[in-house]
């Protein structure tokens, strides 16, 4: 194994001895489980009373607006600010990114190593959580609903959430490393990248096509109908084909990476003393 | 210079350092040999700014800077050979004192092995191997600074620097940490120390660097550097069996500022504008006189003095 990939390697075994299911991330986790909690209480009371009162089709319309609205545009992109954006900006406001600065280590390699760990991080809890809450908002259909997963649409929308939300980690997780590097509060960043995400729909063709947002809905299996009055302000623009939009988000997230991995090189520690 | 001696040293030239409109150090022209070096001079002076530009943790804002010949620009050489004890007392949540070193060491690129070798050598050096698998976050203030220095020094840096080590140490501990660091220092390092406590200081430098509001007031050996200071008069302590006497004799020939006797009655403390002079008088009067000298001390060629001389202020508590 050569040099950069041992240190790369270092770099991720720390972060993850540092991070990984640390109590200062409690509120990530918060995000990642809450889903799942829900969902597993759907099965309990759907158990304890019966089932019955609505179809499989229901509650694969109510998971597909659980990723839409929760996922996709609260828990994951929530959980990629408080992951990513402590990856440098933490380090910063504990006086600590000074030891990473002291080994003969790249910038970008420091970069390359905290991303893959908050990566990690991020899909371990969002891409576990997606698939848990797939798995336990029929589970009260029993032996119907692992029928629908091994031998119906299931196992195929599972693989296509799945990778959504491991694609919402990768752009969301790039933006906010990003942003953590160059600004002193990511917040604010945030909440601009946030509103822009959330206005996505009511964008013109092309601002619509501007956003990570765009291209991950198109991915999802199963489209939410809007209710009126929203859906006559929604704009429709043409869904950007698989073999763009999974490319075109890697490479997005590569571009932000790289600059990430410039502006670190640039970056001085004097903690604003 | 020639590029092999250069390789030896740590030079700045004309390096200024502005953080937007404060001034961090003004044209710096420095050249450290190896040994022990002290860093001098009251809070915000620009001790920590030289400090963090050699190590490349923040650039010039003019001027350039070599350590070893190589730029601190470039962390992938600089880094192995350079370790810096940074004054933050801030550590890596979550890890323990063996973790923190190995960590780190393993960055460097190294194999477990050596990294596990490097790290236990490295705690035992500064006596925490017992509490090697505690969390870092319950040590104790001078455990915390220990770790910290053999985090610090356990990739064995040929450039030792380190921003008040001696903080939070206590007696036992402060003078293991001196003898590490002239021991460094003998063995042909460079090691730079920044310090608030002069007497160690001046117990343990090759050579100092005074500073004050950013700029260099005084570099070198402490004595050639008191011997540069030519408006203040020299004190020498003469410690002799009649220093009324010898006080008497000194004056007549109008040698001496200023002279007092010692409390214990056998010394004679005196201030000289002009010290090769009055060593030579003082041989001329002790064969005429018969006086019995014990010895001939300069009493303020030290840091401590020099620094009130050069930059004011109490001395051993900057």
């Amino acid at each position: 194994m050569n040099l950069w990939m041992r240190q790369i390697g270092s770099v991720l075994r720390l972060e993850m001895k540092k991070t990984f299911l640390s109590k200062r991330g409690w509120w990530v986790y918060f995000l990642a489980l809450g889903p799942v909690v829900l969902t597993l209480l759907h099965w309990l009371i759907e158990i304890s009373q019966g089932s019955g009162h609505h179809t499989l089709g229901e509650d694969s319309l109510v998971f597909a607006g659980l990723f839409h609205f929760y996922y996709l545009r609260l828990g994951i992109f929530f959980g990629c600010v408080g992951i990513f954006s402590n990856l440098f900006r933490g380090e910063m406001l504990e006086k600590t990114l000074h030891y990473y600065y002291l080994t003969p280590l790249r910038r970008e390699l420091l970069v390359a190593g905290k991303y893959v760990a908050g990566l990690a991080t991020a899909l371990f809890l969002f891409v576990g959580s997606t698939a848990l809450s797939f798995l336990l908002i029929g589970r009260h259909f029993g032996a119907g609903y692992t029928d629908y997963i091994l031998h119906g649409p299931g196992l195929s929308q599972l693989g296509s959430y799945v990778l959504v939300a491991a694609l919402a980690c990768i752009g969301y997780g790039a933006v906010f490393l990003m942003s953590g590097i160059l600004f002193r509060n990511p917040m604010i960043p945030a909440a601009v990248v946030m509103v822009w995400e959330n206005l996505n729909p009511f964008l013109p063709t092309v601002l619509k096509k501007i956003s990570v947002i765009f291209y991950l809905k198109n991915l999802c299996p199963v489209e939410i109908p809007i209710p009126p009055p929203f859906n006559v302000m929604v704009i429709d623009a043409d869904p950007t084909p698989f073999w763009i939009a999974v490319p075109g988000l890697l490479a997005l997230s590569l571009i932000l990476l790289v600059y990430s991995g410039l502006s670190a090189r640039h970056t001085e520690i004097s903690y604003g003393e | 210079m020639s590029p092999a001696m250069s390789e030896s040293l740590i030079t700045f030239a004309n390096v200024s350092r502005f953080y937007g409109e404060v001034l961090g150090v003004n044209k710096v022209s420095l050249t450290i040999p190896p040994g022990v070096t002290s860093l001098v001079g009251p809070n915000g002076s620009g001790k920590t700014t030289l400090m963090n530009l050699m190590t490349g943790l923040i650039r010039p804002s003019q001027g350039e800077i070599r350590v070893l010949g190589m730029s601190p620009e470039d962390p992938e050489h600089l880094c192995r050979a350079v370790g810096y004890c940074a004054q933050f007392d801030n550590y890596p949540k979550g890890l323990t004192g063996y973790q923190f070193i190995y960590g780190f060491l393993r960055v460097f690129g190294m194999s477990h092995e050596e990294c596990d070798q490097r790290t236990m050598a490295a705690l035992q050096t500064v006596g925490l191997s017992d509490a090697r698998n505690r969390p870092v976050a319950a040590y104790s203030k001078g455990m915390r600074q220990r770790v910290r220095l053999a985090q610090a020094t356990a990739h064995d840096p040929q450039v030792v620097i380190l921003d008040e080590p001696l903080n939070g140490l206590d007696p036992l501990a402060r003078a293991e940490a001196i003898a590490l660091f002239e021991q460094w220092g003998q063995k042909g390092r460079h090691v730079i120390v920044s310090s608030h406590i002069l007497h160690e200081v001046d117990r343990i430098s090759d050579q100092v660097i005074l500073l004050s509001q950013g700029y260099v007031v005084a570099e070198g050996q402490i004595q050639s550097v008191r011997g540069e200071v030519k408006d203040q008069p020299m004190q020498i302590l003469v410690r002799c069996d009649h220093p009324s006497q010898l006080a008497a004799r000194l004056f007549q020939e109008n040698h001496l500022v200023e002279a007092k006797i010692h409390t214990d009655g056998h010394g004679l403390l005196l201030r000289t504008t002009d010290a090769d002079g009055f060593y030579l008088l003082l041989n001329r009067i002790v064969i005429e006189s018969g006086l019995v000298v014990e010895s001939v001390a300069p009493a303020d060629d030290d840091v401590n003095s020099v620094y009130q001389y050069l930059i004011g202020g109490e001395g051993s508590t900057i």
